[in-house]
């Protein structure tokens, strides 16, 4: 497989083998010296058109320990600015000789654009409100690295469904992995056609709380108050955010998720952030880990099918 | 399905196995001629070290990990100490990535190997590239007094500067032949695609 553009592609069973990839270079990044030279002589450009430290970092740092080089373009200090087409940016980058693209594009469906014009291998880092399939597969390994079974597993997404790349990349791959999903919105944030998701649907989050085993809370963008699809982040906090109250309702073996960056006292009281329940900082360091075996897997699988050819 | 189902000779998203099958022509060792050659190497490694002190077995992901295994075994038996034994996965120190078709097994060195003899453990050593890269790998972890090499046959058609200390077999191939090793036996035989042949799938 040469690109990575949504979970779906994958099925379970190509999740399963990210994860087991991911298994060795979690042992990778444990050794004294935490590198490998698998891809060495490789270059991974990461495109980042949208702003975002924290995936970019985290795809530099999976790309670092891997020895590849790594070329980095911003749009903001690009030739986007002086108009150059998405189309045109590729190919450029694409001249100076790069193994693999990883792509965060504002526009839903700019990485599937952007792998039909580029031979190199394009990692989807984020689009619009289409996919983020990365986020999900470090969210799967942080659950597997607990022990838990997705069967029946019973997780509950909170938040911003409507516009969140997140939640349906995470809702694909925990249902294809067997889990449970229910999402837990107010109906302005809900999409239409909600149902397509495959997921339970509830406005309640304290009618689902005591049933769930992962608790995966969404970040609530500051925008979404403008276009007043919830009346205050005050209002939101009280109906769905995590408070000290629903956090004694949670049962003690549960896990509660993020992707961050958290807003404090909106989707989650700050005195609930050091709970021992809380996962968000491993879902940093296995997203290191999680991108480690997808650049290695996506860039080895292109080379060998050059090699077959 | 498991995720150890993932590992044998498919195709799914990423992993690439050749999908062929090993059909074998000639058994070459059985398990008491394997049993007795883990003997003479443990003795082997007990004479070359003056013992076991300082020295630690390290097995090659996956053929090499039960014959380290077994070896270990061997080494306590006869001396009554136990010998730390680890397994090495070089897939990332390969020089070219393209062949690497199966998905990696993890690493598990849980000892320091720094100032240790390592005795690194394969079943088949044939070109000498997957060695090459394992020295990189155990490398990483530290730096051993020595490396010495243990495999079960040594097929020839080496493309590298690396010989074997110790040795099960002495086994001329053909560069087309495969060789097959578990505790149990050791096979001579070929490798065909998938579709013709009987025998089962698996790989060396």
């Amino acid at each position: 497989m040469k690109d990575l553009l949504t979970i779906d592609q994958l099925g379970a069973d190509g999740i399963r083998e990210i994860m087991v990839t991911s298994d060795s270079f979690a042992e990778v990044c444990q050794r004294p010296i935490p590198k490998v030279p698998a891809l060495r002589g490789k270059t991974v450009a990461l495109m980042f058109f949208e702003n975002s430290t924290r995936t970019r970092t985290s795809f530099e740092t999976a790309a670092k320990r891997l020895s590849a080089d790594i070329m980095n373009f911003s749009a903001a200090s690009s030739s986007v600015n002086k108009g150059e087409s998405l189309r045109d940016t590729v190919e450029t980058i694409e001249a100076m000789g790069v193994d693999a693209v990883v792509v965060r594009h504002g526009s839903s469906g700019a990485p599937q654009q952007i792998s039909r014009w580029a031979a190199s291998s394009v990692i989807n880092a984020g689009d619009g409100w289409h996919a983020h399939p990365t986020q999900a597969l470090l969210d799967v390994y942080t659950i597997r690295e607990e022990g838990r079974s997705f069967e029946g597993l019973h997780i509950a997404i909170v938040g911003d469904i409507a516009h969140s790349r997140v939640a349906r990349s995470n809702i694909e791959a925990f249902r294809l992995l067997g889990a449970e999903v229910t999402v837990v919105a107010p109906p302005t944030l809900l999409p239409p056609h909600v149902e397509a998701l495959g997921a339970k649907v509830s406005n309640d989050l304290d009618a689902v709380l005591n049933d769930t085993d992962v608790l995966y809370l969404l970040r609530m963008q500051h925008e979404r108050m403008d276009q007043a699809l919830v009346p205050s982040l005050g209002e939101y906090h009280r109906a769905f955010g995590l408070t000290p109250e629903r956090a004694r309702r949670l049962s003690d073996s549960a896990l509660i998720m993020h992707p961050g960056p958290m807003n404090r006292g909106i989707e989650i009281s700050p005195e609930v952030i050091d709970d021992p329940r809380v996962r968000v900082l491993n879902q940093v360091t296995n997203g290191v880990i999680v991108r480690m075996a997808v650049l290695y897997l996506v860039i080895g699988s292109a080379a060998a099918d050059r090699a077959a050819s | 399905m498991q995720d150890a189902d993932l590992r044998g000779p498919r195709a799914v998203a990423f992993s690439r196995d050749t999908m062929r099958r090993f059909v074998p022509r000639t058994e070459v060792l059985n398990a008491a001629d394997i049993a007795r050659a883990i003997k003479r190497m443990a003795h082997e490694i007990l004479e070359r070290n003056s013992g076991l002190d300082d020295v630690v077995i390290v097995g090659l992901e996956r053929g090499g990990v039960p014959i380290a295994e077994a070896l270990g075994e061997a080494l306590e038996s006869i001396e009554g100490i136990a010998v730390p034994v680890g397994s090495v996965d070089a897939s990332f120190h390969r020089d070219d990535i393209s062949t690497t078709s199966i998905l990696p097994e993890v690493t598990r060195i849980p000892f320091s190997v720094s100032d240790k003899h390592v005795v690194l453990c394969d079943d088949v050593l044939f070109t000498g590239r997957t060695v090459r890269a394992a020295l990189d790998a155990v490398t990483d972890f530290g730096r051993p007094r020595s490396i010495q090499l243990a495999v079960m046959v040594d097929r020839g058609h080496r493309e590298l500067p690396i010989r074997p200390d110790y040795i099960g077999k002495n086994l001329p191939t053909g560069r087309d032949e495969m060789v097959r090793v578990s505790l149990e036996s050791v096979e001579l035989g070929s490798r065909v695609p998938l579709d013709e042949g009987t025998g089962t799938g698996d790989q060396t």
